[in-house]
């Protein structure tokens, strides 16, 4: 395995994707600093969740590179199975396995690809749901969880791997609006905790308090990038304007 | 009445009877122990298989599948004991059942098993290889679980359908129950052998057959077993 020197985590390179004939990322570069919080915002049909798909090849992409922690994952000799364990991800519907208890959502992965025995993997699950402040609910399986509950089981899941950086696909979509804060407040947390995220979501008002960097994407590429306070203050580009205004009306 | 009683329900006959049926049921459980297992894996790898991307694998298998399920059992067990010797292989009697009956429940578990596994969203193997399992691991401990219990109740009606089939070893004159049932009736000149041979079927595909019932008739979406 080639390990480069970058002072990124995770690194896209030149990423491209097509689904029949339909080109959706067109040679996208992106990098996310250490303990850096990157929020992907645009329209949809723009390739962002494409783009956060491919950086852990849960979607192939068909050229360019992606690094997580100098390590190539397109890289032929890269065991792709132990570099998802460096990579979180959380999606939009929360995925968690029906038949297990939350302990055993969490647990699953650090007794079978991490190949920690069941009792260490079980207090390590319950570390990580305590974390996301659901430690009594570890025993509750996930029909008797609310969305909200499911979603930070789904975040403990991931954490509890320990990744380098945790990838968030429109984490809050699926969700009742009640709901939303409790996630949002968890995701939060986490960033506060030294987390790096890369996080795809329509939570404006969330990106502009928590993110460092704010990237928009239309079509299959970056349009522009920046702090919060430039991207939602002054955008550079007309469509980011058109963007941001479609969604205050 | 007595004269239908003497026919039918002779309970002194039943008795004289008892060790052939003891030895013909446990045959029967044999035949069971050989073909429900087998036609279990053999489905599961058909319904794998039929998940292959390359057509060169699904369409065969399809084919195959498809002429399986409808060619009729007892036809596909006189081929495969008595057509195959002009092939120059002669099968045992359990190997010919073992065969053909590995040909019929395999197809009807692998159709059973692919429609579990089509039930199971993608998102739920997109999470387990996000958190690193492999793909054998994902089918294993994620996916799997939930496709058995969303077709459970076929898989059990599928396996009183294969109990059901092992009394056609009877044909290639394998001594299971109904053989040695009807070896009894005509020893004794009597039908009460065959009465009693239909009693240990229904005292042991009752309860399946019952428990089925349960399951088809609980509220959608409740998945717990018990």
């Amino acid at each position: 395995m080639v390990e480069l020197v970058t002072e990124f985590v995770l690194e896209a390179r030149g990423l491209r994707k097509s689904f029949g004939g339909q080109e959706v990322l067109k040679g996208v570069d992106l990098a996310v600093r250490e303990r850096e919080l990157v929020f992907v915002i645009g329209p949809s049909g723009s390739g962002k969740s494409t783009l956060l798909r491919c950086c852990n090849r849960l979607e192939e992409p068909d050229g360019g590179h992606v690094l997580v922690g100098g390590v190539d994952l397109m890289a032929r000799g890269t065991d792709i199975n132990a570099m998802r364990r460096r990579v979180g991800m959380v999606f939009q519907s929360f995925n968690l396995y029906p038949h297990m208890t939350a302990l055993g959502n969490v647990s699953l992965a650090l007794r079978k690809v991490v190949g920690r025995p069941r009792r260490a993997a079980g207090e390590e699950a319950l570390a990580a749901l305590d974390r996301v402040g659901l430690a009594a609910k570890a025993a509750s399986y996930p029909a008797q969880l609310s969305g909200g509950q499911q979603q930070r089981v789904a975040i403990a899941r991931a954490l509890a791997l320990q990744p380098q950086i945790m990838l968030f696909d429109e984490p809050t979509s699926a969700l009742d609006p009640e709901l939303v804060g409790d996630v949002l407040r968890t995701m939060r947390e986490l960033s506060a905790s030294g987390m790096t995220m890369l996080v795809v979501s329509h939570e404006m008002r969330f990106a502009r308090d928590a993110a460092d960097r704010v990237v928009f994407m239309d079509g299959g590429a970056i349009v522009e990038e920046g702090t919060p306070a430039a991207i939602f203050g002054q955008p550079f580009a007309e469509r980011t304007r058109a963007f941001l205004g479609e969604l205050a009306r | 009445m007595s004269a239908f009683a003497a026919q039918f329900l002779d309970l002194s006959i039943m008795w004289q009877a008892a060790p052939l049926i003891r030895r013909g049921l446990g045959t029967t459980l044999l035949l069971c122990a050989i073909v429900i297992p087998l036609g279990l894996a053999g489905g599961l790898g058909v319904a794998l298989l039929s998940l292959a991307p390359s057509r060169l694998v699904r369409w065969p298998l399809a084919v195959a599948v498809d002429v399986f399920r409808a060619v009729p059992p007892l036809v596909l067990l006189i081929f495969v004991y008595a057509g195959l010797p002009f092939a120059g292989l002669r099968p045992s009697p359990i190997e010919a059942v073992a065969i053909a009956f590995f040909l019929n429940t395999s197809s009807y578990y692998g159709e059973i098993f692919r429609a579990g596994l089509g039930s199971i969203g993608r998102g739920q193997s997109e999470a387990a290889r996000s958190t690193g399992l492999t793909g054998a691991q994902t089918l294993a401990y994620v996916v799997l679980p939930q496709a058995v219990r969303n077709v459970l109740p076929d898989l059990m009606s599928n396996t009183v359908e294969a109990v059901k089939l092992t009394s056609l070893g009877s044909v290639v004159a394998l001594p299971e129950l109904l053989y040695s049932a009807d070896m009894a009736r005509s020893l004794t000149y009597n039908a009460s052998p065959l009465i009693l041979a239909g009693a240990i079927y229904l005292a042991i595909l009752w309860p399946l057959v019952r428990l089925i019932s349960r399951f088809e008739n609980r509220p959608a979406g409740d998945t717990a077993l018990g």
